[in-house]
């Protein structure tokens, strides 16, 4: 870390220490569990425990005589409280089948987990006693687990629909260009890539409470969610109350990863049950209920083709994917392989590019957006088969990037797959990552230890990446047919002492937006950044947001707060010329005071003016009283941040078992508010791509039954998994916005699976280990090292 | 993750934790770092209607040199075994493990007795116990008795311990000669995919982890050895008499691969 003796005043690239971590290390910091809500009732949900059933009669009379319990209801007891299903905003075809999904299912479960009934009591343990009395009769049907067997439509999981496939949507520009391509290509690579499930699994399970509040028919919401504010939109068209009528507040909300950017049944159930029953109603989400019925990440079959020239450069990449959805379409399940449906041509210029994702329906929990949400799965299938084309020409993998990288001087450069990348600079990255990671001093122990035929192997992996972030223009996602827009609402206001709020509405789950907005605005102010208090995650406080997700944050609404400040200091200009006797022309602010240039000792502080502002004795002619403005910003394009992560690791060939020794990460954010912060992101994300690439899977067995459901049978790697990182940074700012800034979010994530992935196969390669599936357990490398001995002995007869 | 109701009464000794054993029979479970107990009534996959709190029995936790052996109370803390001068010194294997079991929360709040009267052939201590030769001793209702490690594992989760009776001190013989404790996980707070721990003490103690429903010794290894068969002739044939499971982690082919390679290493490493 870089943090203990760094001076940090607070400015914009300083390490200012995060005004979140006192109360959350000292537990001042309040979940929604731990809010205290005097007769709050306490709802648990009974769920399948078969992957796909008939429900053929359900009897909850057990539960309703149970000590403790107030009341209990069936699907088709609350059947009416619902005014529509639960929503999915992205419908990314007019065609796409969208399955009835109601916050308790009535006859038919399709998943495990799949929310059957829920009892109310005035205990949480009463209630949880209660659901053993509930009785249900299912008529279990066959599951339908592997994407492949889902789309002979064997098995249908809903047979209104008639079909497992939920849509095909492609992305072809110039069709001709790329059959020409593949028709003239020296080299082909032809990948398949799976991409397991993951379960998201953040720090705070999830949790709501509804208060009815007492009089007008309104309602309090408190949720662990990521987007307060369309989760109120969203409440009211579920359940039919006028949507003025619901406040949804995000307290401290304990990490999401995407996995809290949804509409739940619960939060809909609560509110429903609340209206219902005209008491609060809270539930909290069980650990294992959080691996069911929380959305899971991922969950793709990838086939990628690239057509090379004779010298190794690319002329044109064909995708082709199969997308788990699961049994229901969550808010954005459909449109997450459109997140990385533009970016299978990487950071190389490609000049042909084809995609086509068709979408599945699965007895399986719902996906969604998991940390980097369709672009690691896009730079997992890219990269790997750039390791590929690379061994089939027997050049270096560095060497093959080198080749193919986009031109800095193209930038702006319009790709084939049709967005514009606004800056890009990749070879000093990767120079960067090479010199860190001594990559050819490694390259050598590599030989060496190959050569002395020793039983630990080396590998190294490279990866580049680029990613769009800053979501998102609004015109875009209407083109991609997204329900809402992709803006962002700040406000800029200083109060009449000369303190600063501002009020946003990206609504943080462990981000740090308070540091890095109060840093923002006191760099644009000349203020402490201990005089600005930031208000977000209510929508009563903050009323327009589109909240917190695909590392969005700092380059919509971070850039939504500084041009809100921006608008305050015009203001302000205006008020302090005007008292100071001055032209605006003439004046400067500097260190927190307007003066007069060249003539410093004639100053007015920002405080004075705010003052001034307040209490509109001598304000210019026909000006508002006031000194605050608000801005509601929409990001003309997305950002492009991009990197380039090295991995070297040792590999036991004959136990199998993986040791990643060194990991080297230089990401290009652009400009930085927060490089401890950004050091946080890039650690964080980084550790949760090496999780996909060695540890984490969550394992469906032929039935449909979650096999991994504990965090005992599902391995979220820790601390003592990893070592330390080596991490470095090239700036290249973005000119799509003021601030130059792109996100830094999922950049980790993004980046690092293939690294560690194309390392492990690199270490295998010499012994004939072409394709391995992850995550890399030992007991998978060992099989595909025992498979390639085999092999090599078969040939040799 | 709620357990299903239960009393709660907590002992202030071992004739007292004995005698409402006695009042409970089988119904009743003991209490000692809740790191085992505790997770299975939260899954209701364990419902004791009482559970007896022995955590608190300040008398049961300690390290005793006895000449040539150890003496170890069973409510002794991981980390009190981990960080013992005593044990770093007369017995480094078991001071060694015991700072592998888990994580530092876990080998600050479990006991050696309760990771051994659990029972779990996937724990490491019962493995490091039974190589070393140790005795358990346990006291019932008509005072206490010894059984030896090599007896006190019975099957899955079950031992030597009638339900009146409570573990109350292990005893391990000094062994400063080689040793080794390979440990094969995927992650540091995980429980041994394969374990395996070896000690020579005149001869050559071989025990397994998680190659069978209990904590096993390596017969054949150690025979092998008795016999003068090098050390890798010894491990081939690790996977004799064993019966693992399959699991996520590892088949049982898998399984018996890590055990050959794993005891070759620990052979090695311990100079066998």
């Amino acid at each position: 870390m870089t943090v203990t003796g760094v001076p940090a005043d607070g400015r914009i690239g300083t390490p200012l220490l995060r005004k979140e971590d006192p109360p959350l290390l000292t537990g001042e910091a309040r979940f929604v569990e731990d809010l205290v809500v005097p007769g709050a009732l306490h709802a648990a949900v009974l769920r399948s425990p078969h992957a796909n059933a008939r429900i053929r009669s359900l009897d909850i009379s057990g539960a309703l005589a149970s000590p403790g319990v107030v009341a209990a209801f069936t699907g088709a007891d609350l059947r009416e409280e619902w005014a529509q299903p639960l929503p999915c905003a992205w419908p990314v075809t007019a065609d796409i089948k969208i399955p009835e999904h109601l916050p308790l299912a009535v006859e038919h479960v399709s998943y495990g987990g799949d929310a059957v009934a829920v009892v109310v009591g005035e205990s949480r343990e009463a209630a949880v006693d209660a659901l053993d009395a509930v009785v249900v009769d299912y008529e279990p049907l066959p599951a339908v687990v592997d994407l492949q067997e889902a789309l002979t439509d064997r098995v249908v999981v809903h047979e209104s629909l008639g079909s497992n496939r939920c849509y095909t949507w492609s992305l072809i520009p110039d069709p001709a260009a790329v059959d020409s391509a593949f028709a003239e290509a020296a080299h082909v690579v032809k990948e398949r890539y799976v991409q397991q499930r993951l379960i998201p699994n953040a720090m705070e399970t999830r949790g709501v409470c509804v208060v009815p509040q007492p009089f007008g028919g309104d309602y309090t919401i408190y949720s662990a969610t990521q987007i307060p504010h369309i989760l109120k939109v969203m409440l009211g068209i579920v359940t039919g109350i006028p949507e003025q009528k619901l406040r949804v507040v995000a307290p401290w909300v304990g990490g999401g990863f995407g996995s809290k950017l949804n509409v739940y049944a619960e939060e809909a159930l609560c509110l429903a049950l609340a209206r219902r029953l005209k008491r609060p109603v809270r539930w909290t989400e069980e650990r294992i209920e959080n691996a069911q019925a929380t959305i899971q990440g991922r969950g793709m079959i990838q086939e990628i083709e690239l057509a090379a020239d004779r010298d190794g450069r690319v002329r044109a990449v064909r995708v082709n994917l199969l997308a788990d959805m699961g049994a229901y379409l969550q808010l954005v399940t459909p449109g997450i392989p459109l997140l990385g449906a533009f970016l299978y041509h990487g950071v190389y210029d490609i000049p042909a590019y084809a995609f086509t994702c068709t979408g599945v329906f699965t007895t399986k929990t719902a996906t969604d957006a998991d940390r980097g949400a369709g672009r690691p799965e896009a730079t997992y299938a890219i990269e790997p088969a750039m390791d590929a084309l690379a061994h089939q020409l027997g050049l270096d993998p560095a060497e093959v990037r080198r080749r193919n990288f986009i031109a800095t001087e193209k930038f702006p450069y319009s790709s084939a797959a049709g967005l514009v990348f606004d800056s890009g600079d990749y070879g000093p990255a990767l120079d960067q990552a090479l010199e860190l990671a001594a990559y050819e001093a490694t390259r050598k122990e590599q030989q060496d230890r190959r050569n002395a035929g020793a039983n630990k192997r080396i590998g190294i992996g490279l990866s580049c990446y680029v990613e769009m972030c800053g979501l998102a223009p609004s015109r875009v996602l209407a083109s991609l047919n997204y329900s809402a827009g992709g803006w962002e609402a700040a406000t800029v206001r200083l109060m009449a002492t000369g303190k600063v709020q501002v009020v946003t509405g990206s609504t943080p789950h462990g981000q740090g937006h308070e540091t890095c907005w109060s840093q923002i605005v006191a760099d644009r102010l000349g203020v402490d950044p201990d005089d600005v208090d930031v208000v977000s995650g209510d929508t009563a406080l903050s009323p327009a947001g589109m909240d917190t997700y695909g590392s969005r944050s700092l380059s919509v609404g971070g850039v939504a707060v500084w041009q809100a400040t921006e608008k305050v200091i015009a203001k302000a200009r205006a008020i302090a010329a005007h008292q100071m006797e001055a032209s605006e022309e003439d004046l400067e602010l500097v260190g927190g005071s307007f003066q007069v240039k060249g003539t410093p000792s004639r100053s007015m502080a920002i405080q004075a003016v705010a003052f001034e502002a307040f209490t509109a004795h001598n304000l210019p002619d026909g000006m508002e009283p006031g000194l605050e403005a608000q801005v509601t910003y929409d990001p003309p394009n997305f950002t492009f941040p991009f990197g380039t992560h090295v991995a070297v690791v040792e590999v036991d060939s004959e136990t199998g078992d993986v040791d990643l020794v060194r990991y080297v990460a230089v990401d290009d954010c652009g400009n930085q508010v927060n490089p401890m912060i950004v050091e946080g992101q890039v650690h964080g994300g980084v550790v949760q791509g090496i999780a996909q690439a060695l540890y984490e899977e969550a394992v469906y067995d032929q039935d449909g039954n979650l096999r991994t459901s504990t965090l005992t049978d599902y391995l979220v790697p820790s601390a003592a998994e990893v070592p330390s990182f080596t991490l470095g940074h090239t700036v290249t700012p973005s000119p799509t916005n003021p601030m130059g800034v792109k996100g830094v979010g999922e950049a980790g994530t993004i980046a690092s699976t293939p690294a560690v992935m194309n390392a492990v196969l690199d270490a295998l390669a010499p012994l004939g280990v072409t394709a391995l599936d992850m995550p890399a357990s030992p007991q998978r490398v060992w099989e595909a090292v025992e498979r390639a001995k085999k092999a090599a002995e078969g040939e040799e007869r | 993750m709620i357990p299903a109701s239960f009393d709660y009464q907590r002992a202030a000794s071992a004739e007292e934790a004995v005698s409402m054993l006695r009042e409970h029979g089988e119904e009743a479970k003991l209490l000692a770092g809740g790191h085992s107990l505790l997770p299975l009534m939260k899954l209701r996959l364990a419902t004791p209607s009482v559970v007896i709190d022995v955590g608190r029995i300040r008398e049961l936790s300690y390290l005793r040199d006895g000449g040539d052996q150890v003496s170890i109370g069973a409510l002794t803390r991981h980390r009190d075994v981990e960080t013992s001068e005593l044990l770093q010194r007369e017995v480094p294997i078991l001071a060694h493990v015991a700072g592998l079991v888990g994580d530092p929360q876990v080998r600050h709040r479990g006991t050696i007795g309760g990771s051994l009267a659990h029972g779990d052939p996937a724990s490491d201590l019962p493995a490091v116990v039974l190589a070393l030769g140790g005795t358990l001793v346990v006291q019932g209702p008509g005072g206490r008795r010894d059984i030896p490690a090599t007896e006190f594992f019975q099957g899955f989760l079950e031992t030597a311990l009638a339900p009146e009776e409570m573990l109350v001190e292990i005893r391990v013989p000094k062994a400063r000669g080689g040793w080794s404790y390979q440990k094969f996980n995927r992650r540091a707070i995980d429980w041994a995919i394969v374990g395996v721990a070896a000690v020579r003490n005149g001869t050559t103690g071989v025990a397994l982890v998680n190659m069978g429903p209990v904590p096993l010794r390596a017969s054949a290894v150690e025979q092998a050895l008795a016999g003068g068969a090098s050390a890798a002739d010894a491990a081939a044939l690790a996977a004799e008499g064993t019966d693992p499971s399959a699991d996520l982690n590892a088949s049982v082919e898998y399984r018996q691969h890590l055990a050959r390679v794993l005891v070759r290493r620990a052979l090695e490493e311990a100079g066998a």
